[in-house]
């Protein structure tokens, strides 16, 4: 608690210079990967991840000195020569776009480790830190860099600003953006120039190994809350922004951790919670099953009423558990959940030893039994199945119909008095 | 049989497109008249879908060129739209109706600029015309595939063009949709409008369309819907490839041949 509070004061400049640039790495990954995201781009991301780790060795080598920008550069050309290679490789030879980036990226990846090796054994004092580029050091940042990729992070979001229209435009309908005239191949360059530079800012903290998944987990994460672009690119900042935070303050506490494994580790969270609990996730569908199944029960016991009362135009008399489980088999635990469910809904009243059906209760069962009918007559006459067919059909369809569609039935089958078995539809009165 | 006009909305000469170094448009030549709402018919692989990419110069082409009102594509693309197939794009994107119908507008508001009032009126009037205003604040994901070519609809409507490209408009979609893109279409032609429409129903096409262009990788015929679609031509065009013209296409792949010198 303590150590959480002193890094929030950010009394140490260096706290506040690391906390402020990987939050500021955060957002712009955000925003850009969303495009990455949605134009299906993310393995390429990843190769062009691992595709600067050579530039930055050569930029070494060269120069000699660990200048921000002098790096960078280097991270970004070679960066960029991936890129044109795999589309080089894509188009012009019988190699498959896939196999394409694997390629790029193992032999991009390999040379890189290879000058990472002989610059370690070169014995050159400067070179300490260098391996910081694979996994990530934020603790390694230093005012100058954090200056850098600030003026750099936000040069990305002002051009994303700029053409959002037309970035949204290519990554949804690439042809269709060309047939306006737009152009599309710069804006293409453009878009591609982002999301690398995105990723040599993103390497010095995150490394070289993991630059991906920031690039492409944050939008995950925003895809599962919203079918808007806007709010995709708000929330995948802040998932962005939130991992950034995390990574920068875990690494304070523990100096020896790598900062690019933790902020992945936070940010796959944000998606898989995302994934589970998120407005198009998996529980929301989960909910809708059992929304649908209880509905089933439900029809499905008021209807056992409504045929318990048939024979002798009774319905609102009182059944027990025998009656019911006479007349069709349920589970015993759903039978009582069902019947809990209906008295909740006014549907049915605890009477005596038994149950009855309410008065709204009947014309609900009176409605299901309806539909259930006149979907029979519907299949038997207009797709010619068999009376003894249409029952278990009709069975799963009377659930789902809506009031519109019962009307229409009506309509179409000129509100007819009996069901191909000879059973009377009723009509409200 | 191969009807030219005089000032033709689309003038395509003497075109042939490759496709893997294989032939599959062979010297394409035709005009089409102003003010017609044209069907483009044949067989599948016939190149129907070549032919609409290469007017609106998304393909590179062997030889020959394409001429809109006597100018380059390039110079026109403010007045020319373009449908494509509704299964080229991936409908789960972020986006409800209204933005897809926005996009229409694009082109017309140039790069930089935000997109203003008006257009957000004309796109959803557009979306009115197709029917879909109620659902203009939905998710291109939940709508129908009826309801999403009827967007496709709105946003080409949106552009205001002179010429309409359509990509197989009526395919996946129920009899009303149908219907009802058929009707705006015909008001677009009453309007002066010039629609080319890629089609594979004939029985349809015959009440569809007023002229006709036949095509099975070669022009079998081009013209008004009297002269040109008559059982023989049919016939002709859906009587299978030439035996020849397909084994020359398939040495030129083989032995990778320049199409053209």
């Amino acid at each position: 608690m303590e150590t959480l509070l002193e890094f929030l004061s950010f009394s140490n400049p260096n706290v506040r210079y690391v906390t402020a640039g990987m939050v500021l790495l955060g957002i712009c990954s955000g925003v850009v990967g969303v495009f990455t995201f949605l134009r299906k781009r993310a393995l390429v991301g990843d190769a062009v991840a691992h595709s600067v780790l050579p530039g930055i060795c050569l930029a070494f080598i060269l120069s000699g000195t660990k200048n921000p920008v002098l790096l960078l550069t280097g991270a970004f050309i070679s960066g960029w020569l991936s890129l044109i290679l795999i589309d080089v490789i894509t188009n012009k030879s019988k190699i498959p776009a896939d196999s394409a980036i694997g390629l790029v990226l193992s032999v991009f990846f390999g040379a890189g480790i290879l000058m990472l090796t002989s610059i370690q054994h070169s014995g050159n004092a400067a070179q300490s830190g260098l391996d910081n580029f694979l996994f990530g050091s934020a603790a390694s940042l230093m005012k100058n860099d954090i200056i850098t990729f600030s003026v750099l992070c936000f040069a990305v979001m002002v051009t994303v600003g700029l053409f959002y229209k037309e970035f949204k435009l290519i990554s949804f309908d690439r042809d269709f953006a060309f047939a306006t005239g737009l152009p599309v191949r710069w804006l293409e360059i453009l878009l591609a120039t982002l999301t690398v530079l995105t990723i040599a800012i993103g390497i010095q903290s995150v490394g070289v190994v993991l630059m991906a998944a920031l690039l492409i987990t944050p939008a995950t994460a925003a895809y599962y809350w919203t079918n808007q672009l806007p709010t995709m690119l708000l929330y995948a900042s802040l998932f962005g922004a939130a991992a950034g935070f995390s990574g920068a303050f875990i690494s304070y506490t523990a100096p020896g951790m790598p900062t690019g494994p933790w902020v992945i580790v936070v940010v796959s969270l944000f998606a898989f919670f995302s994934m589970l609990a998120g407005s198009k996730g998996w529980l929301k569908r989960v909910m809708l099953l059992k929304k649908n199944r209880q509905k089933i029960l439900a029809e499905n016991l008021l209807k056992l009423f409504y045929h318990l009362g048939e024979p002798e135009n009774n319905f609102l008399q009182s059944r027990t558990l025998h009656d019911l489980q006479e007349k069709r088999k349920f589970q015993e635990t759903d039978l009582n959940a069902g019947l809990k469910f209906l008295i909740k809904k006014g549907w049915l009243q605890k009477y005596e030893n038994g149950w009855k059906l309410t008065t709204p209760g009947k014309s609900e069962a009176q409605r299901i039994v309806k539909i259930h009918r006149l979907w029979e007559l519907y299949l038997n006459t207009y797709l010619k199945i068999a009376p003894d067919h249409v029952h278990e059909d009709a069975e799963a369809i009377e659930h789902i119909i809506t009031p519109e569609i019962e009307a229409r039935l009506e309509k179409l089958l000129q509100r007819p008095e009996v069901d191909p078995h000879e059973k009377g539809i009723p009509y409200g009165s | 049989m191969i009807i030219q006009v005089q000032n033709p909305a689309i003038e395509v000469h003497d075109l042939t497109v490759s496709y893997d170094k294989k032939p599959v448009l062979w010297g394409i030549d035709f005009t089409l008249p102003q003010g017609c709402l044209a069907g483009v018919i044949g067989p599948n692989g016939s190149g129907k879908t070549t032919l609409i990419k290469s007017i609106m110069g998304l393909l590179p082409s062997n030889s020959g060129f394409v001429k809109l009102f006597g100018k380059n594509i390039n110079d026109v693309r403010d007045f020319v739209s373009y449908v494509p197939q509704k299964e080229s794009v991936d409908w789960n994107f972020p986006a409800s109706a209204l933005d897809v119908a926005l996009m229409g507008r694009y082109g017309k508001r140039g790069l930089f600029k935000r997109l203003t009032k008006d257009d957000r009126d004309t796109a959803m009037d557009c979306l009115k015309q197709v029917g879909m205003q109620d659902f203009a604040g939905r998710q291109i994901a939940a709508l129908s595939g009826g309801q999403q070519q009827r967007v496709f609809l709105a946003r080409a409507l949106a552009q205001e063009a002179k010429i309409y490209l359509m990509d197989e408009p009526f395919i996946g979609i129920d009899a009303t949709t149908e219907n009802a893109i058929i009707e705006i279409l015909r008001n677009m032609r009453q309007q002066g409008k010039t629609i080319i429409v890629v089609h594979h129903d004939l029985q349809s096409a015959a009440e569809y369309f007023d002229w006709f262009i036949l095509l099975n990788t070669r022009l079998v015929a081009s013209g008004s819907k009297e002269k040109v679609f008559t059982v023989e031509l049919l016939q002709e065009t859906y009587g299978g490839k030439l035996t020849l013209l397909s084994q020359i296409g398939d040495l030129l792949k083989e032995k990778s041949f320049p199409v053209r010198e």
